[in-house]
């Protein structure tokens, strides 16, 4: 199986270069000096400080929405609410960042709960659904990214704004609450250790736990799980609370170490972008952290670009589409091959 | 037995000649496979599960790639890569599960493909007069309005025929067609087969029931493990020797009983009592009782789709009952989960090992521990103990022998009897009380079939309750110390002693010709009576 | 509170539900065909903001909205196509090419509406066309009705004959009838010599092209321009509302007017002033309820034993 393995790692590779020569004709096609443009594109990261920290710090959110969409790939659901857990932590944060008024630590890792509890809402009511009545989680979880953003935006414009400045903007979170810069002259924070706590909870509660084995077998095949008696209506139901937890709490951690005060005006999209860090790193949290940083730099390396050049920024998603149809015709083949072997299997063992 | 017409020429109408098939894993499904049919026969192709006679036929049905050899139709070399290529050179195939649409008609589902049009609209019409007039004509009676859904099983093979004989075959490849038939509709399909073979029609008849071999082809070609082992013609073989060349060895023909009798059978372990079930609205469990002691083998006889996989399901937790009440050893255990039922000392080989026994993209020791992954030595406490399950697992694969290079290998990459062995290592490592083995050695080969009918019979020397549901009459027969058949949903009788009835008495009580009273048989069965 | 009734009561708001109740009734029957023919369409999204974008470009760059129309459903097909391309042919799994499908129609609209017009985010220098009104003779001038069904959009008149276009189309054409086929059971259609693929592939084309035009409605039947991801989730509700019509044409018809209801609610009740992101929030909550009761009722009525 070693030969497998090995395979797969090389069609990996073989989508994300097709996807950059793709991106790499686009950008001839638009672009007076593609050369350049696309030169700015995949060295953006490296070439200042500041430009480096802005690609680590962009891995930081992309690895919790990350770990949410393994978690819940891995059970086999396609909750796509990662989006909207994210935003909604975010905006619980900074509630509690306004409201309450605590020592130091104790209100970090408050307003850390505050994300955590909000993420887990998201997850929880399409997870019910779900559950309880079979409804596709992935319509209920899409509508909920559209409700959390306005819910959202709508408590931020008309409860937390700060009046005395134009923009739309809420008041600034206190100071007791903030995840302390931990590299000067950039904004790269201590939410660092929380990431990596997420990063190890999730590899043992994925791969070490009997919760996480559970998962898996249902993600499997899930008649099997239910047939071996694991109770796989509450396994989705709290895989999907749990991703949610881990999404709001990445938007914590970005409100807490980044911004400090809430800015957005729509989703800043972490959620989508983690479906693509989750399908690369095949659903193994230990591999989310890697595969974020490579989604990091696709991110600030198009920044760059669009500063420098005509092309402008959103040329990334294209790559970034075409290494997920591409990927994915690899990292699900094997749920495919899954699906048809068992009927070859199954034909082959009833007939021949 | 039959004796061929002589009318028919010597001359193949088909020659399948050195045919050879790996799959990517490296099965070798046909190696230099040779098969000559001529026409105006029936011809019987019979072989073990996994012996390659439906790769062949997939081949000649364009269904499937060949790496080597040539096809012949009719005299002439031809390049079948599609159905439709089939179809070109009048072959029709009948598959074993039936390629029908469920909510289109019976005219549409015979029709799909060539449909009858005016412009762009289809001509329903017509449709239904083609359908009404093919079935008069071959004799095979359906109901062209009818959606697929609402007919029953015979009737959906019928428009299987029916929909190869529009297309003009006349050679019609039948894969294994009666194992979903009831023994009329078993009859009625023999005639319909003869008389189409009388009409100059050519069939070939995929099998592997030697007695309806005998009975209804004019010869038989065997194949054992990818060859073709001889081919005779069928006046002049007996089933034993048919039998022979199947497995290359005498097969045992008796199998192991457990060797307890009545007077030392234990405790009773599982106990159903008035079980009722209705599913979609049609009830398919009727007060069903019964009762299986520690140390010995129910076996539970009927055709498929009398109710007997819905009882398994209820049993397992995967499907509640209306009514009723099931125990365990003494414990109630009506209306529970799967994970509740287990908990009580309950294991269950399911009839569907790829969709229920086995997570295929998952590693062997995965599949291996999960219905024991909470407690030690698998886990200890909150986290999995990897060495543990290591070690168990590697126990596991010796103990049941099955041929696998390590735990972590994907159940998906193993042959069809180790995949069954993985599920039975499962299935017996929790020590259960009781077993509840439906169709265990469906799809297996003969070797592992032995296996696996030796476990079942050591586990009930070590006092576990077996309720064994299989279609297979011999193995149900001469594995079990008692007997019920189902019938519609019903118990319709109950032998005490196996011994003590015939294959032809079986048969009579599973088609529902006879029946034992409700009375008798909760007497015989429970001592008590009703 | 009485007002708000007397408002929603009134034969103008019945016209306004008819018209948000278009792009989201393409879009559903869309989903419906592909639905049917047994891959799932998640890319309606994607594709009604592509056939937006690419309707107010060509419509600005030809002076003609038919055209503009055109090149939408155009549009609309070839992402069907490509979404059959990646699933069929590729073997990505349908809900992920889906996805990708719809960033890469959310992201590279923008990014091509700069390289075409130079604008950021909002077509605002591209002189789009819209697609006229059409008055019906009669109709229009009787009491009640006329206002609801006597002046609507051509396309919102395109979209309730596309009901039963599709209806027939499905029911009473014999392509249909292997489309549902192919659907139900791929292997019965392979086994008479059909190529499910191709079946396949020409749903997808049909329901890109339905969903084009719903995008098409959306940039060009009311507005004349093109905005950042102005389908705001319709294609998913198009999707709910599949689900809900028991993927039937008809069904889809009816579940559309729903959402389509929840949308000019929203719609009015922002033009009173009352916080609007809450207002917004109608329809998505609506199309959750609506799901969960729906999926409440089928799970009691038939027993999953999944």
């Amino acid at each position: 199986m070693g030969i497998d393995k090995k395979f797969e790692l090389l069609r990996t590779a073989a989508a994300i270069a097709v996807a950059l020569l793709i991106g790499f004709i686009v950008t001839c096609i638009v672009s007076e000096s593609p050369f350049e443009a696309f030169g700015y594109f995949l060295r953006g990261p490296f070439t200042t400080t500041r430009r480096f920290a802005a690609f680590l710090e962009a891995a930081i959110p992309l690895t919790f929405t990350g770990l949410s969409l393994s978690l819940v790939f891995s059970a086999g659901q396609f909750n796509l609410g990662a989006d909207g857990q994210f935003f909604i932590g975010a905006v619980a944060a900074t509630a509690a960042g306004i409201y309450l008024d605590l020592p130091p630590v104790i209100h970090t890792l408050v307003c850390l709960l505050a994300g955590i509890a909000a993420g887990a809402i998201g997850g929880f009511i399409p997870g019910l659904l779900k559950a309880k009545w079979n409804a596709s989680e992935l319509v209920a979880s899409l509508m909920l990214n559209y409700i959390f953003l306005k819910l959202g935006m709508y408590l931020v414009t008309y409860h937390m704004r700060d009046q005395s400045v134009g923009a739309l903007v809420s008041r600034p979170l206190k100071n007791t609450c903030w995840l302390p810069q931990l590299i000067p002259n950039t904004r790269i924070h201590a939410g660092v250790f929380v990431l990596l706590l997420a990063v190890v909870f999730c590899y043992y509660y994925l791969y070490r736990s009997g919760r996480g084995y559970e998962v898996r077998m249902t993600g499997q095949n899930i008649e099997f799980a239910r047939y071996s008696g694991i109770p796989v209506l509450s396994v989705i139901l709290s895989v999907q609370v749990l991703a949610g937890a881990v999404a709001g709490l990445g938007g914590a951690v970005e409100m807490l170490g980044i911004y400090r005060r809430f800015q957005w005006l729509a989703s800043p999209g972490y959620g989508f972008d983690g479906v693509i860090v989750a399908i690369l790193a095949k659903n193994k949290p230990t591999l989310v952290p890697a595969t974020a940083l490579f989604l990091a730099y696709l991110r600030v390396g198009a920044d760059v670009m669009a500063m420098y050049s005509d092309v402008s920024a959103e040329m990334v998603a294209i790559i970034q589409a075409v290494i997920i149809l591409l990927v994915t015709a690899e990292a699900f083949l094997s749920t495919y091959r899954h699906r048809m072997l068992l009927k070859e299997v199954k034909q082959s063992a009833i007939t021949s | 037995m039959e004796s061929g017409k002589e009318s028919h020429t010597q001359e193949p109408i088909l020659l399948m000649q050195g045919i050879t098939k790996v799959y990517p894993n490296g099965l070798i499904a046909n190696s230099d496979v040779t098969l000559e049919v001529r026409k105006g026969e029936i011809h019987a192709l019979v072989g073990e599960n996994g012996a390659g006679k439906t790769t062949l036929m997939k081949i000649l049905f364009g269904l499937e790639g060949h790496d080597a050899g040539d096809v012949f139709v009719r005299g002439k070399k031809v390049d079948i890569t599609s159905p439709k290529d089939a179809i070109s050179h009048g072959i029709g195939m009948v598959h074993q599960h039936f390629m029908l649409a469920p909510s289109l008609t019976v005219a549409e589902n015979i029709v799909l493909g060539e449909e009858p049009r005016k412009g762009i609209w289809f001509d329903r019409k017509k449709a239904e007069e083609i359908c009404a007039e093919l079935g008069e004509k071959y004799r095979l009676n359906v109901d062209p309005h009818a959606k697929i859904t609402d007919v029953a099983v015979g009737v959906k093979q019928r428009v299987e025929i029916l929909k190869a004989l529009m297309r003009g075959s006349d050679i019609l490849v039948l894969d294994e067609p009666t194992a979903v038939l009831t023994p009329q509709e078993t009859i009625e399909l023999f005639a319909a087969l003869r008389a189409l073979r009388d009409g100059g029609h050519t069939i070939i008849f995929i099998s592997h029931k030697l007695s309806e071999v005998m009975e209804i082809s004019d010869r038989v070609t065997v194949m054992r493990s990818g060859k073709v082992v001889g081919t005779e013609d069928t006046n002049k073989v007996t089933v034993q020797q048919l039998s022979n060349m199947m497995v290359g060895r005498d097969v045992e023909l008796e199998l192991p009983r457990p060797q307890s009798s009545l007077d030392n059978m234990g405790d009773v372990r599982l106990l159903v009592r008035g079980v009722t079930y209705a599913r979609d609205g049609k009830e398919v469990l009727k007060d069903v009782s019964l009762k299986v002691r520690s140390g010995e083998i129910l076996g539970i006889a009927g055709i498929e789709g009398n109710g007997q996989a819905e009882l398994v399901e209820v049993l397992t937790g995967l499907a509640k009952c209306d009514h009723g009440a099931i125990e365990i050893c003494g414990q109630d255990a009506t209306g529970k989960q799967p994970g509740e039922i287990r908990e009580l000392g309950l294991s269950h080989i399911p009839q569907d090992r790829m969709t229920f026994g086995v997570a295929a993209g998952a590693s062997i020791a995965e599949n291996l521990i999960s219905t024991r992954y909470k407690k030690p030595p698998i886990s200890n406490g909150m986290l999995l103990n990897l060495k543990g399950i290591f070690s168990v697992c590697t126990d596991l694969i010796n103990k049941f022998e099955i041929k696998a290079s390590g735990p972590e290998q994907p159940v998906k990459t193993l042959s069809g009897g180790n995949i069954q062995k993985v599920v039975v290592a499962r299935e017996f490592s929790t020590d259960p009380y009781v077993i509840i083995a439906n169709q265990p050695t469906r799809g297996i080969d003969i070797g592992a079939s032995e296996s696996i009918h030796k476990y079942l019979v050591d586990a009930t020397e070590k006092g576990a309750a077996v309720l064994l549901v299989s279609a297979d009459l011999a193995e149900v027969m001469g594995l079990s110390n008692r007997l019920i058949v189902m019938y519609e949903g019903r118990v319709v009788a109950h032998f005490d002693d196996a011994e003590a009835t015939t294959e032809e008495e079986l048969g009579l009580y599973m088609l529902g010709v006879k029946h034992q009273e409700p009375h008798e048989i909760l007497a015989s069965m429970m001592g008590e009576a009703s | 509170m009485q007002s708000l009734l007397r408002a929603i009561l009134s034969p103008s708001f019945a016209a306004s539900i008819l018209r948000v109740t278009t792009p989201i009734l393409f879009a559903g029957l869309g989903a419906v065909v592909a639905d049917l023919s047994g891959v799932v369409n998640i890319a309606l999204e994607g594709t009604m903001l592509f056939a937006a974008f690419t309707g107010v470009v060509v419509s600005a760059f030809t002076g003609s909205a038919w055209l503009g129309l055109l090149a939408g459903i155009v549009i609309g097909a070839v992402i069907g196509l490509t979404l059959g391309y990646s699933h069929l042919k590729l073997g990505t799994n349908p809900v992920l090419a889906g996805i990708a499908l719809n960033l890469l129609a959310a992201e590279g609209t923008v990014f091509l509406l700069y390289v075409v017009a130079g604008d950021k985010g909002v077509s605002s220098s591209l002189a789009s066309k819209v697609i006229p009104e059409w008055r019906i003779p009669i109709i229009k001038d009787i009491p009640v009705i006329g206002p609801i069904l006597g002046k609507q959009n051509a396309l919102t008149y395109m979209s309730l004959i596309a009901v039963a276009v599709v209806y027939l189309f499905l029911y009473k054409t014999s392509f249909g009838l292997r489309l549902r086929a192919v659907g139900e059971n791929p292997d019965a259609a392979d086994s008479v010599g059909i190529s499910v693929h191709k079946v396949q592939f020409i749903a997808l084309a049909i329901s890109g092209a339905l969903a084009g035009m719903g995008g098409v409605h959306l940039s060009m039947g009311y507005v004349s321009w093109f905005s950042r991801n102005m389908t705001s989730g319709r294609g998913f509700i198009a999707m709910a509302a599949e689900t809900l019509g028991y993927r039937h044409p008809v069904g889809v018809f009816l579940a559309s007017l729903l959402f389509g209801f929840a949308d000019a609610l929203s719609n009015y009740m922002q033009s009173l002033r009352v916080p609007g992101e809450f207002i917004q929030m109608i329809p998505y909550v609506l199309t959750l309820v609506a799901l969960a009761i729906y999926s409440g009722r089928q799970s009691r009525s038939r027993r999953s034993s999944r």
